[in-house]
């Protein structure tokens, strides 16, 4: 079996635009923006750089779809540079690119960018494309809130619990984010709502509300990775910050063609976490896990991903919450930085903003909603539908954690 | 000889029916006349139908009925087919999954189309077998006569040698270039003219020549005829060309006004279709078709009519009707307003006609896979059996999904996905075998979905691509319905 990647690759350095509708600038000014904080963090200089994965979803609506768009924004020196996309996924590929290159010797230090500009595609919610020739003839053009509103009837008939004590956990779980995003200056949203004012929203796709959906916005989040010893070399001994696990599962079709599966859960998210936590060296999630950061594109989504990553037992996530488990003062936050509900979902940088927030909570860096004895943290990203997806599982912790 | 003759029928009348008053009282402002139309409902397609959908609904529920061998020919009837040049017969055979040794005919051009292409069919080579389908989706201007009096529908017939339920007594044909209205080429709506010339010059002076010489040639009286089939509105002058024509009053066969309204070139085989539900063995059923002309056919109901119950109704068809108040939906669903569907609808819904001609029977005919090892369904049918216990390479036969009864497993009501019907509902369907499907339901009203509950299959339109005038169709969940009734 594969030694896998624990703590082969030193995170230096982060950065994070601030996310929003960020109609004053472009793709390429968003990066700079996070590549400026990232840089000043790792104390390198771009030179140093000898590799960059960009991850970006909606090339045709930003920049293209190659990867010249980031060495030309950050002057890379004519370096190897690979364009990602994989859905939700796409910012946790740029950062598996770049950390499987350091880790296998190929480059010694590498950038992993994330970003996307998804207000100038004039759509509210993600827009509408082609699901390719063939499914295009069959396939319903569905929505993101439509598939996902459909682990709804399915989760209530399989723990036998009403529609509105499901919507009431649902709620509980926007209302987390929001408490917590009002604490962040980077996030789109930093507005605090009533339990009552998300249950009454309008309708987007049912029993999905408005505040049930994640925003859209624009956003960048980049990472500089490198080894642990050339990380000290650079004077990285404080409060180092390593790669524990990345994982990654997508559907085969099983869940979409062959009526095995309930609809209740993510396959993907359970086979990545179970696979990631071998990779760390993790036993008990609940405990050795300080924080997780979730792909809360939909309030359900992030309900189930608890019971996926084993973070709650199956069907116990709407207790859990309810209870508070999950809140910022909970035995184990979700999604303190304020989740997809109030960051959006720049697809490319989703995954690379979860990271920051882990990295900046070991650092001490998170302000006022910073944590204590943050030793290490889950980042997940669910792209696709519960029926066909991509699921991405990276944990990060302090390299001095054992 | 082998005789020839009618071995099935069935129609098909879209759920939704407008009430003829809301369509007065939206006008009421300018053309306060058109109060007195303002009785009954009127039949309209819904966004996903058209005479290609129909024609398949009616025709499938015709075929089910019987065992059916071959089919050798199609034809298909209509004014308002949506392709002028793609035979819609030929695709029509492909969503019924017939052979493609099939002749295959559009016939069109008049409001006779339907009761001529079913006089060809019957004069086809005795031995074959036939099935002749009408069909049309009404356009009409707002305001006109028309947009209250007309229906959308469609009817087929299958013709064959064995078992039949009426035979050809004989027919007759005027041909006389009359024009009540007519519709040119690149217009939807008719021009009409003035009702007591088309009455007084047209009805009661062609249907009485044209029925004087099919009677002279049967042999057959007027006071014979036991189900008159008129596919003329004005309830008054049918009876005047009853009464013109000598035949009982009582013998005249019900318009579906009421339910329905005029289908056009397909209302005269719905009518029959209609008859032959109640007619009794021996019984003399005289069909005209009107337009340029007139088509006449007498039938007479063979002891197999007992058989009429096996097919599905159009009692039944009138009767499943949903109530609609909208003349605003009725207008959007007839594209004669253009509603602001947002960017969602702007959404490029071209067609590689290539990989379509390719996956055909997968797309058209509704084709997917059965593993010959695992015997798991699936649809679609791919190089590697999807069941993860299995995963076998090259075992998949062709296992048909057109008749399947699934059952829903989830759904959702969507808001933010385009359509023009919102919301769009849609979710997964489960299927014996271990099959699951991502399908579009079709006409469930809002609130309607629960997990669990039978669906039946139907074809439909899946979108329209507006940038090039074309539309592309596939098959959705319907409420489970029995063919029979």
């Amino acid at each position: 079996m594969a030694s896998g990647i624990k703590d082969k690759v030193a995170i230096i350095g982060m950065g994070c635009s601030r996310f929003g509708e960020r109609w004053d600038c472009n793709a390429e000014d968003l990066m700079l923006e996070a590549y400026a904080e990232c840089l000043e963090d790792a104390g390198i200089e771009t030179p140093q750089v000898e590799a960059a994965w960009l991850g970006l979803c909606y090339d045709e609506q930003s920049m293209g779809k190659s990867a010249i768009s980031l060495p030309q924004a950050l002057r890379l020196a004519n370096v190897p540079v690979t364009r990602v996309e994989n859905l939700c996924a796409t910012g946790s590929e740029a950062l598996r690119g770049a950390a499987y290159a350091v880790a296998a010797g190929a480059c010694d230090i590498a950038l992993a960018m994330g970003v996307e500009k998804l207000k100038d595609t004039g759509f509210g919610g993600l827009p509408g494309r082609s699901m390719g020739t063939f499914d295009d003839l069959w396939l319903p053009a569905i929505s993101a809130p439509g598939a996902f509103a459909q682990i709804c009837p399915a989760y209530t008939e399989k723990y036998d619990i009403s529609a509105a004590e499901l919507k009431q956990a649902m709620a509980h779980v926007s209302w987390k984010s929001h408490e917590n995003g009002a604490l962040n200056p980077k996030a789109h949203l930093q507005n605090r709502v009533t339990k009552e004012r998300i249950l009454n929203a309008p309708m987007i796709s049912s029993p999905l509300g408005m505040f049930d959906c994640c925003g859209v916005s624009d956003g960048a989040a980049c990472a500089i990775v490198t080894t642990p010893e050339i990380a000290r070399k650079l004077g990285k001994e404080h409060d180092l910050v390593s790669i524990k696990s990345m994982q990654l599962s997508l559907s085969n079709g099983a869940e979409m063609f062959y009526d095995s599966w309930d609809g209740s859960y993510a396959l993907t998210a359970e086979i990545a976490s179970q696979k990631a936590y071998r990779e760390a060296g993790i036993s008990d999630p609940g405990t050795e896990l300080d924080l997780v950061e979730v792909h809360d594109c939909f309030s359900i989504t992030e309900l189930i991903t608890m019971e996926d990553l084993a973070l709650s037992e199956r069907g116990g996530a709407c207790q859990d919450i309810v209870e508070g488990k999950f809140d910022r003062d909970g035995a184990l936050p979700c999604n303190i930085d304020g989740g997809l509900k109030c960051f959006g979902h720049p697809l490319g940088a989703t995954g690379l903003r979860m990271v920051y927030e882990i990295y900046q909570q070991i650092h001490g860096r998170a302000g006022d909603r910073q944590l204590t004895d943050v030793r290490q943290g889950l980042t997940h990203n669910l792209g696709g539908f519960p029926n066909r997806n991509v699921c991405s599982i990276t944990i990060v912790g302090r390299h001095d954690m054992h | 000889m082998t005789e020839t003759g009618i071995t099935g029928f069935s129609g098909y009348i879209p759920r939704r029916r407008l009430h003829r008053q809301a369509i007065a009282e939206a006008h009421s402002w300018a053309i306060p006349g058109l109060k007195a139309l303002g009785k009954g409902e009127r039949s309209f397609c819904g966004h996903d139908e058209d005479v290609i959908t129909m024609a398949v609904a009616a025709a499938r529920a015709s075929l089910a009925g019987v065992t059916a061998g071959k089919i050798d020919s199609l034809l298909l009837a209509s004014t308002t087919l949506p392709f002028a040049d793609r035979q819609n017969s030929t695709f029509v055979g492909e969503a019924l999954g017939l052979s493609e040794d099939l002749h295959t005919a559009d016939v069109c051009g008049s409001q006779r189309a339907g009761t001529s292409a079913l006089l060809q069919a019957l004069r086809c080579s005795p031995g074959s077998s036939s099935l002749v389908i009408a069909a049309e989706r009404r356009y009409s201007k707002p305001g006109s006569v028309q947009e209250l009096t007309s229906g959308d529908g469609a009817a087929a017939l299958l013709l064959g040698s064995g078992n039949i339920l009426a035979r050809l007594l004989g027919s007759h044909t005027v041909s006389r270039d009359l024009v009540d209205h007519f519709r040119s080429t690149g217009s939807n709506v008719d021009y009409t003219l003035e009702e007591r010339w088309i009455r007084d010059e047209g009805y009661l002076k062609i249907i009485p020549d044209t029925l004087e010489r099919l009677f002279a040639k049967t042999g057959v009286a007027p006071t014979d005829i036991n189900h008159f089939v008129v596919p003329v509105v004005a309830a008054r002058t049918v009876a005047l060309i009853a009464k013109k024509c000598g035949i009982e009053a009582a013998a005249v066969a019900d318009n579906l006004q009421g339910k329905c309204g005029d289908t056009g070139s397909a209302h005269a085989l719905l009518m029959l279709i209609n008859t032959l539900h109640s007619a009794v063995a021996g019984e003399k059923i005289l069909l005209l078709g009107f337009g340029q002309g007139c088509d006449a056919l007498l039938f007479e109901a063979t002891n197999e009519i007992t058989r009429a119950g096996d097919f599905r109704s159009v009692q039944a068809e009138l009767d499943k009707g949903s109530a609609e108040n909208s003349y605003m939906r009725f207008l959007s669903h007839n594209g004669a307003i253009d509603m602001d569907w947002g960017i969602r609808g702007e959404r490029d819904t071209r067609t590689a006609l290539s990989a379509l001609y390719r996956n055909r029977d997968t797309i058209t005919g509704f084709v997917g896979g059965r593993c010959t090892v695992c015997d798991t369904v699936q649809f679609p049918k791919t190089g590697i059996c999807v069941n993860p216990d299995c995963n076998k390479p090259g075992t998949q036969v062709d296992e048909s999904f057109r008749d399947k009864v699934g059952s829903i497993k989830s759904f959702t009501e969507d808001h933010l996905a385009h359509s023009v019907s919102p919301p769009f509902m849609y979710g997964a369907v489960r299927f014996e075998g271990k099959a699951s499907l991502i399908m579009e339901f079709a006409d469930f009203d809002p609130g309607q979905l629960k997990v669990g509950d039978p669906v039946s299959m139907c074809f439909r339109i899946k979108d329209q691509d507006s940038m090039r005038n074309f539309r592309r169709y596939f098959w959705k969940a319907m409420p489970a319905q029995s063919n029979a009734g």
